[in-house]
């Protein structure tokens, strides 16, 4: 059973031939019970099986499911599921950033669509409502945008925007940068080929990215990183799924990831992963995943 | 309901864009004839006009138009002719340009269209100007009326008629809150206001007559010199009762000395296939005169004859 467990997912295949091997023996299974002394406590006069793991063995065994029934919904769908979840279960709001910076135009107008059938409320109106934070702007202000996909871009404009955000970044502190109306107008309204033209005349100005100089602002630095490449900012996320010890949250990335992109820019997000963590995505996935689950997404990431 | 009326029987498009040639051709410009087939067609004719008028003369109508009208009256026909995705986008882009406080066109396509609309405006914008509408709004525009236009113009507000009774009451409470404290440019406020659904508003606003004694727009005219307030008003009037709005919007323009052409002819172009014939009996009631007779009074020649056509006379 070891085998079975201890990653993503399941190993189905060897739990189902445990089960077979140890037919009329309930004494294996009372051993198994007592070498698993983490999983199960001595209580009366039995082990009785600890509510944390089985808890655990819930969310491990319902993985496969998860990304199955995310696999077949309807992109719209599951992104305005996704929304609905992170504000009213308060989970880390950076998934409301990846969904509003990642999406195309068409797309995330979709989110919203799918929002009023789903909830019988705007997207907005429950992001403005529910984030409390000093963040709460800049929030509403990605999940409403309409960006212009064009590519025609006024480098002059770029250039003076670019010593905009130089110049608020220099003198935040005195007013937090994330609520300054400068920062905000032009993370939340420019179309994107101008918001990389913008950050390149950053890095020229100011002789870092301007990444690395909203460092302490992690919600501004997320936003960035969206906005200027999806496929680094997802090969990040994967690379902290993917480590030993991340929570539930982060572990919940790996499937969402892998669904969300799968049709979109998957190789890319490949090539990135491997550019910046030296590994194949594929093989690190097939490390630390189990079985279906690990099939499933080895399936969608592609060789 | 629509002010528009369209004959019984419509020529083809092709035959009607044949006759808008012909009226452009030789000396002078034959605007009665311009007048008598714009301004009785719905909006899908009209497209269709356009459409047969470019594959027989190589040339947009709008062009050709241009080149044969002028001043009010073309003012009136260009934008009447255009679909009212592209009109608001037009409307939008020439607000945001020429910019000052007192403007209310960027809140009226915010407020006194369904989401859907908004949306088209938004799409329209994009392919006319190469920006989006958000981020031109955003550029022209500073403090307070930043703060409120860009979530406006950026709504996609849920339209179904659902009502959450405790919520109306808790947020009527907040906004009476913030409007005591002269907080007029709080996030709470505008949160409400740009985010709520319409159904949603009215409820609160109901709720906040019924608790507070007054309606909610009686409590934002603490300062009459103060255009924010005066925008905060126009909002709310636009989500509530945009055909009491227009018709204040045009008795404006045309009581007094003078007339605010742009003004009365917004009004007329982008509600005659709405509600103008709503705005029209609101504005007979409280003006004791039918608005036929005070255009009338207050226009002339062939911008006249347009507005009244649009109207509804002479079909």
């Amino acid at each position: 059973m070891g085998q079975g467990l201890g990653g993503l997912g399941v190993d189905e295949e060897a739990l189902v031939s445990a089960l077979g091997k140890w037919r009329h023996q309930p004494e294996k299974r009372a051993q198994l019970r007592k070498s698993f002394a983490g999983f199960f406590t001595a209580d009366g006069g039995f082990e009785r099986f600890e509510d944390d793991y089985i808890h655990y063995l819930k969310i491990e065994f319902a993985r496969f499911k998860n990304i199955m029934v995310l696999w077949a919904m309807h992109p719209w769908e599951r992104d305005a599921r996704w929304a609905n979840d992170v504000l009213h279960k308060a989970h880390p709001f950076d998934i409301i950033v990846e969904i509003a910076c990642t999406r195309s135009s068409e797309e995330l107008l979709g989110a919203r669509i799918a929002y009023h059938a789903l909830f019988h409320r705007s997207l907005e109106e429950d992001v403005a409502y529910h984030v409390r934070e000093n963040f709460s702007n800049l929030l509403v202000g990605l999940v409403s945008a309409y960006r212009y996909e064009g590519d025609s871009i006024n480098e002059e404009m770029a250039k003076s925007e670019a010593k905009t955000l130089g110049t608020a970044i220099k003198s935040a502190g005195v007013r937090n940068l994330v609520e300054n109306g400068e920062v905000i107008r032009i993370l939340t309204t420019r179309s994107k080929p101008h918001l990389r033209v913008t950050f390149k005349y950053y890095r020229e100005m100011y002789g870092k990215s301007i990444e690395e100089d909203l460092g302490d602002e992690l919600c501004l630095q997320e936003t960035v990183q969206c906005l200027d490449s999806p496929p680094k900012y997802f090969s990040k996320v994967m690379d902290e799924t993917l480590k030993d010890g991340a929570d539930k949250n982060t572990k919940d990335a790996l499937t969402r990831v892998i669904v969300s992109r799968a049709d979109v820019d998957m190789e890319e997000i490949k090539a990135a992963y491997h550019e910046q963590y030296g590994a194949q995505l594929e093989d690190v996935i097939a490390m630390k995943t189990l079985g279906n689950y690990r099939d499933a997404l080895l399936s969608l990431v592609g060789q | 309901m629509a002010s528009l009326k369209v004959p019984a029987t419509v020529p083809s498009p092709s035959e009607d864009a044949e006759q808008l040639r012909k009226a452009f051709e030789g000396w002078g410009t034959n605007e009665a004839l311009i007048i008598s087939i714009l301004g009785h067609r719905t909006a899908d004719q009209r497209r269709a006009i356009r459409q047969a008028y470019r594959q027989a003369y190589n040339e947009d109508l709008l062009k050709s138009l241009d080149g044969e009208i002028s001043g009010d009256f073309e003012r009136v026909v260009l934008l009447w002719t255009l679909d009212s995705a592209e009109r608001d986008a037009w409307l939008a882009n020439e607000a945001v340009r020429k910019w000052r406080p007192g403007n209310r066109v960027l809140i009226e396509i915010a407020c006194a269209r369904s989401s859907k609309e908004l949306f088209a405006v938004r799409q329209a914008y994009h392919s006319r100007f190469k920006r989006s509408l958000e981020e031109d709004v955003a550029v022209h525009t500073t403090g307070d009326f930043r703060k409120l236009l860009v979530p406006l113009v950026s709504a996609f507000r849920y339209e179904g008629p659902e009502i959450n009774l405790t919520l109306a009451k808790s947020e009527a409470k907040m906004l009476r809150e913030k409007i005591s404290d002269k907080a007029y440019n709080h996030e709470e406020l505008i949160r409400i206001l740009t985010t709520r659904s319409k159904a949603q508003l009215v409820a609160t606003f109901n709720h906040y007559n019924d608790a507070f004694g007054n309606p909610v727009n009686k409590d934002l005219k603490s300062d009459p010199k103060d255009e924010f307030l005066a925008a905060l008003r126009a909002t709310i009037r636009c989500i509530c009762c945009p055909e009491r709005y227009f018709e204040k919007v045009i008795r404006l323009a045309i009581n007094g000395l003078g007339t605010d052409e742009n003004a009365l002819t917004r009004v007329i172009a982008t509600r005659a296939e709405v509600d103008l014939k709503v705005v029209a009996e609101v504005y007979q009631k409280r003006n004791s005169m039918p608005l036929e007779r005070a255009i009338k009074g207050d226009t002339s020649g062939d911008y006249e004859a347009m507005l009244l056509a649009l109207l509804g006379q002479g079909a």
